[in-house]
């Protein structure tokens, strides 16, 4: 047999220029899609700062320091709406660090694979309830239920409940991402603390959650990120619809910077159009743009650490 | 060094001590009591949304979920913040689902490594991070005054700028899922494909794509759960103008353009008013959707367990 000669050439598995042209423009197609996150992250911060801008424009500067939140009386005091916003994720942060954490530590460490199937459902049905549920049961049970039981000098809408609410949002969150970091530790760790004869709680404590710090500081991080950027349940029951004096009371009512923003937008604050009042939506908008990506950013980064030493 | 020493002693006082690990098995013990926590939050809201809840389903049925907003709580219902948010499911499906899909392809399949491919994939992640009420502001920016240059929009005004600001707040888990799922597709599948011959397209379209098919179906019909659930962006771009309308909507084109058109901003609005009968409809607004995401998220795990391959 004379040699054999190649079936399949290159230039058959080329095919056409149709099918080329083809192949370029669905290529194409999809980099657009791609490339459309970008613009939709350039319209977001454009128009955050353009609108800030022309806020400060409009208004005296120091108005920015007044005595509270008031939109309508020009008295746009950033302290109030973010001591508020601190307030309330510190709160919340009470609630979904100790819960997240140790439901984190008890799914990955503690729970046989059978009780892992049937107690992960929980966070993750937690995970799915949507902010407005929350804030319908913070206004229902936890403000006049527990809140003003425990503390009868509390108002009906105070800051307590709020971040109690949030943190219940928070909890599944900080849960899922630290169970994760936990998980990525090596079993080796274990054995090794076991070999020398550390019970489950000492290689839980000592051995296990060192090792995960970078991943369990990632989850806190969001947590507090996801806190911060709440909207619903501080409308609801937060109390700050109409403005808020500076406060550091958590037992009375306040203004988060998520709150005021709704608040603003569907106009109990009685405002419109391109006044200063309305502007000061974007004004307080970018600087909760700027919060939440620090943090989201700084979270970023240890979880990149933790994938390098884990 | 310190680090050890403290260890090797804690070790040794652990080997040294009695039987009994009594400090362990409290540990314990608080561990799993901060998960039954989290299931006893999760019991009490449903029971209080469904206790004060039910009996306006009981006693109104299907009037509930039919009627439209009205001042009198035993006239109002459901009915056309359902049509609403039915509607704004649709415009996701049809804008966010393409483009995250798309996005993801590229992302997964053709890019290359470089700065760009990789600041793409960070920018995702980080407006994933982005608080909802800021894509409010995107939307007010884009799909409110922009958009109203550009053409009419007042008929369906508001439904469409609250689906395409929905649309935009999903499409980063859109992208995200959909790069986890396509990342799961073994590289000999894409080789076996080019080996004979097939372009990338077709090996994308041909091979690719069904093998993640679950994978992005599942994180599909979750991003669907999410924007179903949520009110923060809708505030912004005037979904919720006015509080009533007068009468209940009786026609397609009424339900469209009543001033309620979301589940849950319907819920809102019910929840801030100091009437406690409102208040009972909240709960009964928080019962139907909750079942619609249960059945919704049920649908999604059951696509995943149904289809789901290991390679």
């Amino acid at each position: 047999m004379a040699s054999a000669k190649p079936i399949v050439t290159a230039a058959d598995l080329r095919g056409g220029s149709a099918r080329r042209r083809r192949e370029t423009a669905i290529r194409g197609s999809f980099a657009i899609a791609a490339g459309l996150s970008i613009v939709i992250s350039a319209i977001i911060i454009l128009s955050l700062i353009g609108n800030a801008i022309s806020f400060l424009r409009q208004i005296d500067l120091s108005w920015l320091v007044a005595g509270g939140w008031f939109p309508r009386s020009d008295q746009f005091s950033i302290a109030t709406v973010f001591v508020g916003t601190f307030i309330v994720a510190g709160v919340a942060m009470l609630i979904a660090v100790p819960l997240g954490l140790g439901a984190a530590i008890y799914l990955s460490e503690y729970a046989s694979a059978r009780a892992r199937r049937t107690l992960k459902p929980v966070i993750e049905l937690l995970a799915g309830i949507p902010s407005i549920v929350v804030g319908f049961f913070a206004l229902t049970l936890i403000s006049p239920d527990i809140v003003q039981r425990l503390f009868p000098s509390a108002t009906f809408f105070n800051l307590l409940a709020a971040g109690i609410g949030v943190g219940i949002l928070s909890t599944p969150l900080v849960a899922t991402v630290a169970e994760d970091a936990l998980r990525a530790v090596p079993q080796s760790l274990r054995e090794g603390a076991y070999g020398l004869g550390a019970r489950r709680r000492l290689t839980s404590t000592r051995v296990v959650v060192p090792a995960a710090t970078s991943g369990i500081v990632a989850a806190v991080i969001l947590g507090f990120s996801r806190a911060v950027g709440e909207t619903m349940v501080v409308l609801m029951v937060a109390g700050g619809t109409g403005g808020s004096s500076f406060t550091i009371n958590a037992l009375g009512p306040g203004q988060t910077a998520t709150g005021a923003m709704a608040a603003l937008a569907v106009g109990t604050d009685q405002v419109k159009g391109s006044s200063a009042a309305f502007q000061s939506l974007f004004f307080v908008g970018l600087l909760l743009f700027v919060v939440t990506f620090a943090l989201n950013v700084t979270s970023a980064r240890f979880v990149r650490r933790a994938r390098r030493h884990g | 060094m310190i680090a050890r020493d403290a260890t090797a002693a804690a070790v040794g006082s652990g080997l040294r001590s009695g039987k009994r690990d009594w400090s362990g098995r409290l540990f314990a013990s608080a561990l799993l009591g901060s998960l039954l926590a989290a299931l006893v939050i999760l019991v009490a809201l449903l029971w209080e949304v469904v206790a004060k809840g039910m009996p306006v389903l009981t006693e109104r049925g299907v009037d509930f979920l039919a009627a439209g907003p009205s001042s009198l709580p035993a006239e109002a219902g459901i009915g056309a913040a359902l049509a609403g948010s039915f509607v704004m499911i649709i415009i996701v499906t049809v804008v966010a689902f393409p483009i995250g899909i798309g996005a993801a392809v590229y992302l997964e399949e053709y890019a290359r490594d470089t700065w760009l491919t990789r600041a793409i994939a960070t920018n995702v992640r980080n407006l994933a991070g982005v608080p909802s009420i800021v894509y409010g502001i995107l939307g007010l920016v884009l799909f409110v005054e922009a958009l109203n240059r550009v053409v009419d929009i007042r008929d369906l005004g508001s439904l469409l700028s609250g689906g395409l600001t929905l649309s935009v707040l999903v499409l980063p888990i859109v992208i995200i899922t959909t790069s986890e799922a396509l990342r799961s597709v073994p590289r000999s599948l894409r080789e076996a494909a080019f080996g004979v011959g097939a372009t990338r397209w077709e090996t994308i379209r041909y091979h690719v794509l069904p093998a993640a098919a679950p994978g992005i179906l599942t994180g599909t019909v979750l991003s669907l759960a999410r924007a179903f659930g949520e009110t923060a962006p809708l505030l912004l771009v005037g979904v919720s103008t006015g509080f009533f309308s007068t009468g209940g909507a009786d026609t397609i084109e009424r339900l469209l353009r009543s001033p309620y058109s979301a589940v849950p901003m319907q819920i809102l609005n019910w929840s801030l008013f100091p009437n406690p009968a409102f208040k009972s409809l909240a709960a009964a607004g928080i019962v139907v959707m909750m079942t619609i995401l249960l059945l919704v998220n049920g649908v999604a795990i059951w696509l995943r367990n149904r289809y789901e391959r290991a390679w």
